[in-house]
């Protein structure tokens, strides 16, 4: 089980060899946040409090199937974070709540970890992202989660469709089976969304098919 | 701040760069997006670089404040400042103070960094004028030339 306390900033993530080993998703993910000098202030806990559906590291927990722990004026508690995040901006913090830390399952040998994400420039809120996570190799795969999230639309994770079509080890089925209903705005319409939507799955799955090397030291950056 | 003390009563809500331009009279650092985005506040907090803008200055009770006078000052950068007066990486000089500083963190990692390496590492300042090539052009000269010894 790997823990981060709240108010870890981003900056010691990147640069910690444990997160590195035991959580790599979380590795992959941190450079996409921000740039160098929000990474040196912004903290984990602050990220997944605020709950932008546009962020990097709420995704990831759901994908992860972590928990957040809360101490508030009725004790602790610990809440999933598929649970956790409830829509734009909105978690399950109540009034007094303060998030304390994040709690996941540690890497095993078998895990494939993968993240992509499209923004206009490095470090901007995006389009579009997945994170995502696989254990075992190719056909024998256990489990698939990942988390697709949209800018201003509630983080979602993939359907049981598309994990059994990534289960069964065809991208182009799980890409069809995409289920989002993407608002346009300023920036890009439904249409190109759900395009680039797929555009995504398609780098993290292949990348996820990679070896642990592979995917640890090809973060797209 | 800049190694001077400095004991001052702010507002809850003073932002840092706003105290150290209006109280301070400091006004290398720029405000431009007041939200994070531009990276024209950028200061150095505690030996690392942060933005201005979203940095309150009473959290900054106690903590080392180093500004682009002051840094520009003790000749930290001179060669990086010479590198872009040298390539034109600059022309209005207002995204300037808070990219030199920016450029200087990644420099000081040592080693020459990729272009690729540069542009990302800058991805949070912008500038409106040079479009950016010349920057880059500048920060890499300074970095095979401090490899060099």
């Amino acid at each position: 089980m790997v823990e981060i306390g709240a108010i870890t900033r981003h900056v010691t993530l990147e640069r910690s060899s444990d997160i590195a080993k035991h959580a790599p998703l979380i590795a992959l993910a941190i450079p996409h946040i921000a740039h160098p000098a929000i990474r040196n202030r912004g903290t984990i806990g602050g990220s997944l409090a605020y709950a932008d559906p546009a962020a990097e590291l709420p995704a990831c927990l759901v994908a992860l199937d972590g928990a957040i722990d809360i101490a508030g004026p009725q004790g602790k508690r610990s809440v999933r974070a598929e649970q956790f995040f409830k829509g734009l901006f909105e978690t399950a913090l109540g009034t007094g709540d303060v998030l304390t830390a994040v709690r996941f399952p540690a890497a095993t040998a078998d895990l494939r970890v993968g993240f992509a994400e499209l923004a206009r420039r490095h470090g901007e809120l995006r389009h579009g992202g997945t994170g995502g996570r696989r254990k075992g190799w190719r056909q024998d795969l256990e489990r698939r989660a990942a988390g697709l999230f949209r800018r201003r639309l509630k983080l979602q994770r993939v359907r049981a469709t598309q994990e059994a079509a990534l289960a069964g080890g065809s991208v182009d089925d799980a890409v069809k089976a995409l289920d989002l209903d993407p608002t346009s705005d300023i920036q890009a319409t439904a249409d190109v969304k759900r395009h680039l939507a797929g555009v995504l799955l398609r780098r993290v799955a292949s990348s996820s098919l990679g070896t642990y090397e592979h995917v640890l030291t090809s973060p797209s950056r | 701040v800049n190694g001077e003390a400095v004991v001052e009563t702010v507002e809850p809500r003073m932002t840092l760069v706003d105290f150290l331009r209006e109280t301070l009279g400091l006004t290398g650092s720029h405000v431009g997006c007041e939200h994070g985005v531009c990276g024209a506040c950028t200061v150095r907090l505690d030996g690392v670089i942060v933005r201005g803008c979203l940095t309150l200055a009473a959290q900054c009770d106690g903590a080392r404040v180093e500004t682009i006078e002051g840094i520009s000052d003790t000749g930290d950068i001179a060669d990086l400042q010479e590198a872009f007066r040298r390539r034109n990486a600059l022309q209005c000089g207002f995204c300037t103070p808070a990219m030199l500083l920016t450029a200087q963190e990644l420099l000081a990692q040592g080693g020459v960094p990729s272009r690729d390496a540069i542009r990302e590492h800058l991805a949070g300042n912008y500038c409106r004028c040079t479009g950016y090539q010349a920057i880059v052009d500048a920060i890499e000269s300074v970095a095979q030339a401090r490899a060099k010894g």
